[in-house]
């Protein structure tokens, strides 16, 4: 590690803002503001109905309370719900259209969008606070017939898919958070992929929220039909504030029969200054129906970021045959804490999941994994294997593993270990012994606890990631 | 190149090492003998950097003060430690852990790192001069290696790190016959003219292998008395009781 890039996160080197004129719905939760964002996205009447019909059940439902991190109530009334460069009001239809600004932004994060300088054979969807700015390679998915643009377009031009599928996995009425992205989301990722096609390059979303006092709402649908194939990877960064900012978002995903769909998040928004202020309030709900038989899908995340993360990517496993993974490496420093895991849910015959968790906790943080194994009375001769391993840097942070198991079938088992270590001394000593500084030492044991998890991601953020692996646990020791 | 004077050590108050002195030249092999809790360890970590003690005394290394060095430091200026219990890294490949620990000391010597490539056909030669199946540099480092496996990785490790000053604390003990022989060679290879070695041993069969110049008997944290090659020999018939 350079201590040019240690220097940079210290100071979250993602942290800066971009002074882009903006419009904004009208600022609290209202059907004005839902009207408001509907009619800006040029939506058919039948998704503004579905909106209303969320904001109606969301009155009835409660914020839940069981999680482990508290946080203070968030007042929903003061929030904007929609914001957007000015310039992106209309959808620019090639980079020249872009905000140079928001071209600079992202070529800052790392993302280049200009064709010439694209990141090599990955095509991405850029989301910029509310909206989607740009989408690269589109002409070429096109050919194979994969659809690959913002779900505001795909809400406008592929009704039908959108009709069938959203809210098919996670139902409008769901819970809190779920049902409040339903009534206010304003921006993702749409993905289709068409009968026995392999998607050839890996598609990915950048989510960068920039406005002040304003909630993300991401909404993202992917649907991969019989027999075909999609790796799908999203990023996210945000400036450094002081205000606590909401991100709710909803992820859907559908696989239909012999298809798979392999998903990684490398999260790493604002995670507050070392005194606990400021940062992102991660509260996702992502989950994914394996529809059809011989059906996979796989979640990878990489947790660095955000105040309070809060998530539970799951599986529904309702095709025979069909197979859920969860790989997952959760970290927390500072004052940080995450409250993370999967469901997995055993419907089918001869259904698998697999689940390997990795948290990782220091400084004053707190990390939970939580999670749910159910196997229900027909799925039989199911397996489930579950590995939960926690390492504890220094002896102010926690870790604390809950595993809800439902066995409803005796043919099926499920299995689960759990192991808790805490990097000691000896094993630092060791390594400087051998030459290696302190944060060598420590990046070359915390790579080594998930590397399970690493090796899943797509090979051209592996690298990244243990570098962010690294990063985030900088000064954690010594 | 070493010279110890008056060397104290404490521990949570409790007094390990009183008054030691020791002066190593380049091309000598020192060993150090002595029962059970006389502070050999406790020296060996002393030297390499270790966290925890309370030193009084002064211990210069090539004319530097060693307080002055982090325990990397002095690694990457060629203090090296075979540990008598060396650590298990979960999840850390052998291999990638010897290229990273090589590179950290090339990069402080001003010298480039190695690429893969060269970096395998190093620790092939390396490891088939010690017996060592390649197979074994990909499984984690240490874990569920025997005792022997772990001397063996502490020697090759040293013999790839190339130190000026190595220190070996009981890398013989537990070992096979066999094992060893094939420690002494890699250390009798390695030996020459301008490294030095600290061997602590408690037995006179690895010394029938390496000769010493010097034996030192270590008691209750101080050199109690100090011979050459013969005195390791009357050791072993007689015991520590003559001395301490
Ligand atoms: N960290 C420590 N805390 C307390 N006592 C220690 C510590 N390290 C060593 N000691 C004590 O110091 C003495 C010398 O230990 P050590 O150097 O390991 O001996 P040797 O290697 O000669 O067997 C022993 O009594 C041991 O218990
Ligand atoms: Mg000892």
């Amino acid at each position: 590690m350079k201590t040019e890039d240690l220097k940079n996160i210290k100071d979250y080197k993602y942290g800066f803002t971009t002074d882009v004129e903006n419009i904004r719905s009208p600022k609290g939760l209202s059907e004005e503001t839902i009207r408001f964002i509907s009619n800006i996205k040029k939506e058919p009447s039948w998704m503004l109905d579905w909106r209303l019909k969320a904001f109606n059940r969301l009155k009835v439902l409660k914020e839940p309370d069981w999680q482990k991190p508290k946080y203070p109530k968030i007042n929903y009334q003061d929030l904007y719900y929609y914001s957007a460069p000015k310039s992106a009001s209309t959808k620019p239809k090639n980079l020249d259209e872009i905000d140079p600004k928001i071209l600079e932004t992202y070529k800052k994060l790392g993302i280049p969008l200009d064709e010439q300088k694209r990141l090599n054979g990955i095509a991405v969807d850029a989301v910029f606070d509310s909206v989607s700015v740009a989408t690269t390679f589109k002409d070429e998915l096109t050919k194979k017939g994969i659809i690959f643009c913002s779900i505001s377009e795909a809400i406008q031009k592929h009704s039908d898919l959108v009709k069938k599928y959203l809210g098919s996995v996670i139902p409008l009425s769901d819970h809190y958070f779920a049902t409040l992205n339903s009534a206010v989301f304003t921006d993702g990722s749409f993905v289709y992929i068409p009968p026995n096609t392999r998607c050839p390059m890996e598609l990915s979303t950048y989510f960068r929220i920039n406005a002040s006092e304003t909630g993300q709402f991401e909404r993202t649908l992917i649907i991969a039909d019989k027999g075909s194939y999609v790796s799908y990877l999203e990023g996210c960064t945000a400036p450094m504030r002081d205000e606590n900012q909401l991100h709710a978002a909803n992820v859907e995903l559908v696989a239909l029969d012999d298809a798979e769909i392999k998903y990684s998040t490398v999260q790493n928004w604002y995670p507050g200054d070392e005194n606990g202020v400021g940062g992102i309030y991660n509260f996702v709900t992502k989950r994914g129906a394996c529809r059809g038989k011989n059906s996979k899908i796989s979640w990878t995340q990489v947790e660095t970021g955000s105040a309070i993360t809060w998530k539970y990517p799951s599986c529904i496993l309702q095709g025979d045959n069909s197979v859920g993974e969860f790989y997952s490496i959760a970290i927390t420093n500072n004052h940080q804490k995450a409250d993370t895991g999967t469901k997995m849910i055993h419907i089918g015959k001869n259904t698998k999941s697999k689940i390997i968790s990795k948290g990782i906790s220091a400084g004053k943080a707190d990390n939970m994994y939580r999670g749910l194994v159910e196997v229900k009375n027909k799925a039989s001769n199911s397996r489930n294997y579950t590995q939960c391993d926690s390492l504890l840097m220094g002896n102010k942070c926690g870790a604390h593993t809950i595993p809800y198991i439902k066995n409803n079938n005796s043919t099926s088992t499920i299995e689960h270990e759990a192991t808790t270590t805490k990097i000691n001394e000896e094993q630092l000593y060791y390594c400087n012994q051998r030459g290696l500084d302190q944060e060598e030492a420590v990046s070359l044991i915390v790579n080594g606890f998930c590397k399970e998890v690493l090796q899943q991601l797509p090979m051209e953020f592996a690298v990244e990631a243990q570098k962010l692996v690294a990063i985030s646990l900088e000064g954690s020791v010594g | 190149m070493l010279n110890i004077k008056n060397l104290e050590a404490k521990v949570d108050n409790k007094h390990i090492l009183n008054g030691l002195n020791l002066d190593i030249k380049p091309g000598e092999v020192h060993a150090i003998m002595g029962p059970n809790g006389s502070g050999k360890s406790t020296l060996a970590n002393i030297l390499s950097g270790k966290n925890g003690y309370e030193i009084k005394g002064e211990i210069k290394y090539d004319g530097q003060n060693l307080s002055e060095l982090s325990t990397e430091e002095r690694a990457q200026k060629g203090i090296f430690l075979a540990f008598q219990y060396p650590l298990e890294i979960p999840g850390v490949n052998t291999n990638v852990f010897l290229r990273t620990s090589l590179n950290s000391v090339r990069k402080a010597r001003g010298e480039k790192e190695l690429d893969t490539l060269n970096f395998l056909k190093l620790v092939k030669e390396k490891s088939s001069e010690l017996g060592i199946n390649e197979k074994f540099l990909s499984r984690q480092l240490n874990v569920g290696f025997s005792g022997g496996e772990k001397k063996k990785n502490e020697i090759l490790q040293m013999k790839i790190l190339q130190p000026k000053l190595a220190i070996l604390d009981e890398t013989d003990s537990g070992l096979d016959i066999d094992a060893l022989r094939i420690v002494a060679d890699g250390v009798n290879s390695y030996k020459n003219k301008d490294n030095a070695f600290l061997i602590i041993t408690h037995y006179q069969r690895l010394l029938d292998y390496i000769k010493p110049n010097f034996i030192h008997v270590l008691s209750k944290g101080k050199i109690v008395k100090t011979g050459n090659a013969e005195l390791g020999v009357e050791l072993e018939k007689t015991g520590y009781a003559n001395f301490i």
